[in-house]
């Protein structure tokens, strides 16, 4: 027997725990035992263990409160390490062999809190307390106030290392969505599954059956948990019905899609490598929500006292743990319901010391030595640590260890909500039930909706099946539900005992009375959500499943109004907590979002290259060579070998796009700010591209390979917003043009070759009955040629770097060879690879805009295009670039600038102000956009906007930093620092 | 979300983009005197309407289709969904 408070095997077995081995865990370092099918909850109450955790604010001693999700009080930390979970539920938490577990929120020890004498502050700490205290001086909120009051109240603590689990997530489809295995979820699976339909049924708990397990009803003629588990294994055996035990669903979205979490291996000492937590996303065609109902206590003198309990949850104790809730247990109610706990526990053998009903009438049940008490009240209990005994209204006292309290079942609405509806508040049970627009294709069916009895819950189960069969067209074979008894639910409204001495708690787990409530009723909250935000009621872990109800309650009193005119706050996902690791999923860390690696990317990884992040993709930075210690080093070389002789640099990155058709010429023409209607076939032309407001946001150049084809390339940032705007452009605004695009930035390898040398080089690399002289080849010319013997490639003579240069692009496939290839036959030039920051340099010297000038503000004015942005023609942006105030005359414009002293260094970001000018926006010039250090001029040079700049030029500003703290003279000077007359390119 | 794409069927939301307002389809004409007017008037003033919205969707992670979708902005129901080429014609924009 694992610990005191099992109760013997009757003939049944006793419950749905595996006698046959006992599991050994740790509970605060103290070695206990339980079986397989407890919950860490079940075993602790087995080995007589109440005291479990301490309470948010005022460390109030506090045990296991309910057996399920809804747990407000049994907070544990579970495992050990980086593996460590806090605010764990013990209701819910599987035990297994090994299993580790502490108590939370105490200083010292559990036993002997030290923060407990907060609780005899409680008289300061009440509703608002923190938000009137702690408001002066106002420097102490960060420094003492805060830390301190995050020390002493708060729930488990964090591991403080990284999550050591996986995580993952999925997708699943299916006909109807069953959430909930209890009678109505098992009914309706059953009666769905049976016709053929694809079926997920989902349930939180590891034992399907829902309360059928926890109850001695019976079913189709035999014990209730035994139907509920021929049903499981009937359901298990159908193909097309998929079961998630352990799976919560916890929120519902549009057009029946739901998310669920799945337990995976939280079960189970060791993970073996599999994901702890997968979470679903469901798609359904019709859903199914027999989430069952939660019961709610009844507020009352020291009623959260370990030991004090819902009666639902002693019974289930009892019948499906074969746990006694104590040694001998009184009852506490307003309903029916909670009369089966005496009764059950009576014919377990276990002592039923009392029986307190709220309703004046006749009892229902004679239990022989309890006392009943018809139309009496508990006001009051005692015992240091746990219930000892309660004190009635009348002031008559009664020992018992556990109080198992009843104030009637609130269906679990949550998931009718999370579209919008609102519940609605029905006399007849005295609770609220899905009410307004369920989320399409929902039905709600059994306690969920307020059908309270088993037999209803079957028989609503299966019409909801067979309904969401005819719906869908599935030819229904459901037979008939199983008959079952209509137990007595009738409940009598009853909320907190007025005659309470002591706090009367409405909200365990934040720790809220009913006096706060009044309280906050009297200073102005009326509202539910301000209720809920001021005294914190309802938040946290439980979201208030077991509280709300009656605080609305006690509010619906303090104003005179119905509770169903007060109404509840708004139930948002999810409904139990996930964790943010089961969001991330695997998509953490590197995983974060996909990488993408440029064909040549192993061939320079193999070489050392330092690499960058572009977006997504991993570009080279530099390529150090053994000696070289500072990135400049590389720099250097790589620009001055590319300018002295040829560097070769992979630009597969950029946007590519093929477009074909009978006006693409056309198309071209109007997405395009500057002409291509004229461009000839075997010709490249710059393009820039405008929003259509007038402002430049991508240039890039594009190749007619022939009359009606043509190659674009992007910028590699706008690659995915420019193809985006091109299909908007040919869907939307085109439809009549004969037009067809495909990216094909992932087909194509692309590479720079540029330099003095780089048409050497390609004669060697391009197959030789290709003429590429300048002559047949000249600046801007492109064609289709074959490289290395026959591997088709495209040839473009197009220079970013201002020298003579090319671009070769290849099939991706061959693009790591064609690296080699070029490498290799560059040899005795001196041929070297570059990355990106000789890249940056090389268009910084030269002159090229780049990202940091095309920030979304950059007209094509600033970029000294203004007469590139044709009149004559319909284009993307062309009427808005012509406002006013976009072609002022002294307008920003780009130019270059060097340092006065050439040893100063430029940095980004520097404003230009006149020499001796306060540095105010009324005085600023415009800004530094880019800069480098050139290795050709042997000096720090930059690019930037400023007014009236080619009227300027000569003239001496200061680039002012104020972030860096510099005040730099500088002279404005042409943005072509190189060859401003193009002649390298077209040598 | 779902949106029922009219070629490949029912597909969810997270494979497409929003733009925005239908009306980004009726680009006017960029003689017209008031042209400049026009433009603004398209590029910045919209409805924001609770209830029925034509909305301009890209089915990006998909085939690539500029989609018009009807959708209740208070309920989330899709209400319809056009080709977007298909209304563009429609309304006279291949001539």
């Amino acid at each position: 027997m694992s610990g005191p408070f099992r109760l013997g095997p009757p003939a049944d077995g006793g419950g749905a725990i595996d006698r046959s081995r006992s599991l050994a865990f740790r509970f605060e370092g103290r070695r206990l035992t339980g079986y397989p099918g407890d919950t860490l909850a079940s075993a602790l109450l087995a080995n007589g263990v109440r005291l479990v955790g301490r309470s948010f604010k005022y460390h109030r001693p506090r045990g296991v409160f309910t057996a399920g999700s809804e747990e407000p009080s049994a907070l544990v930390e579970l495992r050990s390490g980086a593996h460590r979970e806090p605010n764990t539920r013990a209701t819910v938490a599987e035990l297994f062999d090994g299993l580790e577990a502490f108590g939370q929120n105490y200083r010292g020890s559990l036993r002997f809190d030290l923060l407990a004498a907060n609780d005899l502050l409680a008289p300061f700490l009440s509703a608002g307390f923190y938000y009137k205290t702690f408001m002066w001086p106002k420097s102490f909120w960060e420094k003492v106030y805060e830390p301190a009051i995050r020390a002493s109240a708060g729930l488990g603590r964090l591991s403080g290392a990284a999550d050591p689990d996986s995580y993952d997530k999925g997708f699943l489809h299916c006909d109807l969505l069953v959430i909930g295995a209890g009678p109505a979820g098992l009914a309706a699976a059953l009666a769905a599954g049976r016709s053929g339909a694809r079926v997920i049924l989902a349930d939180e708990d590891f034992v399907m059956g829902g309360r059928l397990n926890a109850e001695t009803h019976e079913v189709g003629g035999r014990a209730g948990a035994a139907w509920a588990a021929a049903a499981v294994r009937e359901l298990a055996s159908m193909d097309r019905v998929r079961l998630l035990p352990r799976t919560t669903a916890v929120g519902a979205w549009d057009h029946g899609v739901y998310a669920a979490l799945e337990r995976r291996t939280d079960h189970l000492a060791d993970a073996g490598g599999k994901p702890r937590q997968v979470l679903w996303r469901i798609y359904s065609r019709r859903a199914i929500l027999a989430a069952g109902a939660t019961e709610r206590p009844i507020a009352f003198g020291g009623n959260d006292r370990p030991g004090a309990m819902l009666a639902g949850a002693v019974r289930a104790y009892a019948n499906r743990f074969a746990v006694a809730g104590g040694r001998r247990v009184g009852l506490f109610v307003n309903n029916d319901d909670g009369w089966r706990t005496a009764a059950d526990l009576a014919a377990k053998g276990v002592e039923v010391a009392a029986v307190i009903d709220v309703r004046d009438r006749a009892p229902l049940a004679d239990l022989p030595g309890a006392r009943i008490r018809m139309g009496e009240r508990v006001a009051a209990t005692w015992g240091r640590g746990g219930v000892k005994g309660v004190e009635l209204a009348t002031g008559e006292r009664i020992a018992l260890d556990c109080l198992a309290v009843s104030g009637g079942w609130n269906p679990n609405v949550h998931l009718t909500c999370h579209q919008g509806g609102k519940p609605a508040w029905r006399d007849d049970i005295a609770a609220f039930v899905p009410g307004g627009r369920l989320p399409p294709g929902m039905a709600v069916a059994g306690a969920a909706g307020g059908a309270l009895t088993t037999a209803a819950a079957l028989a609503e189960g299966h019409a909801a099946a067979a309904a969401a069969l005819g719906d869908l067209g599935i030819a229904a074979a459901t037979g008939d539900p199983p008959g079952a008894s209509d137990e007595a639910v009738e409940v009598s409204p009853f909320w907190h005992v007025r005659e309470s001495r002591g706090r009367a708690w409405l909200d365990l787990q934040n720790d809220v009375t009913v006096k706060d409530v009044v309280q906050a009723h009297r200073e102005g909250f009326r509202s539910v959500e301000h209720l809920k935000r001021y005294t914190t009621l309802g938040m946290a872990t439980d979201q208030g499943k077991t509280a709300n109800v009656g605080a609305l309650a006690v509010m619906a009193e303090q104003t005179g109004k119905t509770i169903a005119e007060t109404g509840t706050t708004v139930f948002r996902p999810p409904y139990t907590p996930v964790p943010i690791a089961a969001f991330a999923g695997r998509a953490r860390g590197r995983d974060f979002q996909p990488t993408r690696l440029t064909p040549s990317h192993d061939w320079a990884a193999a070489r050392g290259a330092v690499f960058i992040e572009a977006g997504l993709w991993l570009r080279a930075q530099w390529f150090p060579r053994p000696g070289e210690t500072h990135w400049r080093q590389s720099v250097d070389r790589e620009v001055l070998q590319t300018r002295a002789s040829v560097g070769i640099c992979d630009v597969t990155t950029l946007g590519k796009i093929d477009i074909q058709g009978r006006d693409a010429a056309e198309f071209l023409n109007r997405v395009y700010a500057n002409g291509f209607a004229k461009l000839p076939v075997g010709k490249v032309r710059y393009g820039l591209m405008l929003r259509e407001d007038g402002i430049c946001y991508d240039d890039g150049t594009t190749a007619r390979l022939g009359e009606n084809r043509f190659v674009m390339t992007t910028t590699t940032a706008n690659a995915v917003l420019v193809f985006r705007n091109l299909e908007f452009a040919r869907q939307c605004l085109w439809p009549g043009l004969d037009v067809h695009l495909i990216s094909v930035t992932e087909q194509w390898a692309q590479f720079a070759v540029a330099g003095p040398y780089s048409r050497e080089l390609l004669g060697r690399i391009v197959d030789p009955h290709h003429n590429i002289s300048n002559e047949a080849f000249p600046f801007m010319a492109c064609a289709e040629v074959s490289v290395c013997g026959g591997t088709p490639a495209r040839l473009f003579r197009i220079s970013f770097s201002g020298e003579l240069a090319y671009e070769v692009a290849v099939p991706a496939r061959y693009g790591e060879s064609l690296m080699g290839a070029l490498l290799a036959a560059g040899e005795d030039y001196g041929a070297v690879a570059y990355g990106t920051e000789a890249l940056g340099v090389m268009r910084v010297e030269k002159g090229h805009a780049a990202g940091p000038e095309l920030i979304g503000q950059t007209t094509a004015r600033m970029l000294g295009m203004q007469r590139m942005v044709s009149k004559k023609k319909d284009c993307i942006g062309n009427v808005l670039s012509e406002r006013p105030e976009m072609n002022r005359e002294d307008g920003l414009e780009l130019m270059g600038f060097r340092p006065v002293d050439r040893a100063d260094e430029l940095a980004p970001g520097a404003h230009f102000l006149a020499p001796g000018a306060e540095a105010t926006m009324a005085n600023d010039e415009g800004w530094m956009s880019s800069v480098a250090w050139s290795p050709s001029l042997g000096h720090s040079i930059g690019l930037g906007f400023i007014r009236n700049g080619h009227a300027r030029i000569g003239e001496t500003v200061r680039a002012w930093d104020a972030v860096r703290g510099r005040d730099v003279p500088v002279e404005i000077v042409s943005a072509h620092f190189l060859d401003p007359q193009g002649e390298r390119l077209r040598g | 979300m779902i949106i029922d794409h009219p070629l490949l069927g029912p597909r969810d939301a997270a494979e497409f983009v929003i733009l925005g307002d239908a009306s980004l389809i009726d680009r006017p004409d960029w003689q017209a005197e008031d042209a400049a007017q026009q433009f603004h008037d398209y590029l910045h003033l919209r409805d924001n309407p609770a209830g029925e919205h034509r909305e301009l969707w890209f089915h990006e992670q998909g085939d690539r289709s500029w989609l018009v979708v009807t959708r209740n902005t208070l309920t989330h129901e899709v209400l319809k969904v056009e080709l977007a080429r298909d209304v563009a014609v429609a309304r006279g924009r291949d001539r």
